[in-house]
């Protein structure tokens, strides 16, 4: 597949606009099914920060994620997003899944505008465009691939404009290309809009591509908290971002070895239903 | 290893089509034919199976009366009548039972009970009830319609994809949208299955109930042939009921096309 990215799109601009909402989970606790996913978990993410969460599997980061957008409700704490309130009177969030979620009896064009008006038409062209598809418009999801089904959930995430994108694992399905194409893309549109991302991963050295701040996730807490001070783009090559990439592996193998022995540190990529 | 035998005669592609086009017809062709030789042989009673001639004059000599027109269009006014009541009234309440749970507590345990009696059995009493008018045709063509459209809207209400209806809510659809954005389109393939079935059903219930009693229809005219001995007749009285019944499986089979479009089975090109 080629790129088929708009070389303005991915040179980012010197300022970003402010478009995104700050992100703060106070003390929140979550059990699903009688088991503690997430217990006192209190992080605070800036408007228009990119943060990603990496864990192992089953650590509560996809929950984390739910619970934001209120797909879980937390038994304790407190989630604010931001003051911002979208054109339905709610707080303006996207989330994008593993899967994409298109429905498969819609052609593109209407699975981007689905919730949205008819006026907001050349919007979706405009953004389906930006992502690459623009010629895919009235084709049936089912023959799209899974990177340009993403890259339709992207779209269709980013016409609502919204101040707050969650991402959870949407590159975990994705062949290695695909992925790399993608990372720049969401780079690109994240620079560009200026809205708040938080990427969950269990790809360290994705998280680090794109993400101002890596959180990881041990326990239901908070195990580290670690700045990516690397100018954009980020190249995998640079000592810098070896070294940190080591730092974030070794604490989660330690901590897994503490937990269990013998069981491998970090999921593969597989399709985990969390 | 020895020549592959077809190297000895080569047959080229068009006329392996052609060959695998009418091997199908190979059999059925040559059992007609031998029916008929059967027939002229005078081995195969007349009284007991007509030749294959003689079914085709009948044919062409009641459809000429215009007699044969009018029991194909009583018939297929009854079949559908009934697949319309029956088919309305399974999708209505396969929706309600699988949209909402009180409704589901409610009816579907007394359905499912219904469900375990053989239609055919209730004939006494649908004869009792209804007599053996056009009301009791209809109504068994209802009943035996009911249930698989019925089962299948519920099933397919149930099975919708639930990361899909979570999507759904994410981008704020409720209520009506949601139901016609997301529940409606997902159960859709699910219910069509139901009306297949139910368009099967439909002639079978309608044979029944046209042979015990009718004063027309293609089961009124077949049974009519059987007390004057036409054998010829009643032969072309159950080829029209096969007739039609591929005509209702060749219209599921549309309908399916058109509405699964999208899905990828049905999907010949882009």
């Amino acid at each position: 597949m080629a790129t088929i990215l708009n070389p303005e799109l991915v040179a980012p601009p010197q300022s970003r606009p402010a478009r995104g909402v700050s992100v703060l989970l106070e003390d929140v606790s979550i059990a699903l099914g009688g088991r503690t996913v997430l217990k006192n978990f209190h992080v605070e993410i800036a408007a228009g920060e990119f943060v990603a969460i990496v864990g192992r599997s089953g650590c509560g980061k996809s929950t984390l994620l739910r619970s934001i957008i209120g797909l879980e409700t937390p038994q304790a704490g407190r989630i604010a997003v931001g003051e911002s309130v979208d054109r339905n009177g709610k707080p303006d969030i996207r989330i994008m899944f593993q899967d994409s979620r298109l429905l498969p009896w819609k052609r593109i064009l209407p699975n981007v505008t689905l919730g949205l008006a008819t006026s907001f038409i050349p919007e979706a062209k405009r953004v389906l465009d930006q992502v690459g598809l623009a010629d895919r418009a009235r084709d049936w999801p089912a023959t799209l691939s899974g990177g340009q089904r993403q890259r339709v959930a992207l779209a269709r995430a980013l016409v609502h404009d919204p101040a707050l994108l969650l991402l959870d694992e949407p590159l975990g399905a994705l062949d290695a290309l695909t992925r790399i194409e993608m990372q720049q893309l969401i780079e690109a549109v994240w620079t560009n809009r200026g809205f708040t991302a938080v990427l969950v991963t269990h790809d360290v050295a994705e998280a680090i591509t794109l993400a101002d701040r890596v959180v990881l996730i041990e326990g239901g807490r908070v195990a580290l908290d670690e700045v990516v001070n690397m100018p954009r783009p980020r190249t995998r090559g640079s000592a810098k971002f070896a070294a940190l990439e080591e730092k974030i592996l070794s604490r989660v193998l330690n901590v897994a070895q503490r937990n269990i022995e013998g069981r491998p540190f970090l999921e593969t990529r597989s399709r985990d239903a969390q | 290893m020895p020549d592959h035998p077809q190297k000895a005669f080569p047959i080229t592609g068009r006329w392996r089509a052609i060959g695998h086009g009418l091997a199908p017809w190979v059999v059925p062709v040559a059992l007609l034919f031998f029916w008929q030789w059967a027939s002229s042989a005078g081995w195969l009673p007349s009284r007991f199976l007509p030749s294959p001639r003689a079914v085709v004059k009948s044919f062409l000599d009641l459809s000429a009366s215009g007699e044969l027109w009018t029991h194909v269009r009583v018939s297929t006014e009854r079949a559908f009548s009934g697949f319309a009541i029956g088919g309305v009234l399974g999708l209505v309440l396969g929706l309600l039972t699988g949209s909402f749970r009180w409704v589901e507590t409610l009816l579907d345990t007394t359905l499912q009970m219904i469900r375990n009696i053989p239609a055919l059995a209730l004939i006494p009493l649908v004869i009792l009830w209804f007599g053996i008018d056009e009301s009791a045709k209809l109504f068994l063509v209802a009943l035996g319609v009911f249930f698989p459209v019925y089962i299948n809207t519920f099933h397919g209400i149930q099975s919708v994809d639930r990361g899909l209806l979570e999507m759904g809510r994410t981008y704020g659809l409720s209520g009506w949208r949601l139901y016609r954005e997301i529940i409606l389109p997902g159960a859709l393939p699910s219910i069509l299955v139901g009306v297949r079935f139910a368009l099967g059903f439909m002639w079978v219930m309608l044979i029944v109930a046209e042979t015990i009693s009718a004063r027309s229809g293609i089961g009124y005219m077949t049974m009519n042939a059987r007390e004057f001995m036409q054998t010829d007749v009643m032969v072309v009285g159950i080829l029209l009921y096969a007739l039609l019944g591929k005509m209702a499986d060749l219209l599921a089979k549309g309908m399916e096309r058109y509405w699964l479009r999208w899905h990828p089975a049905y999907q010949t090109s882009r």
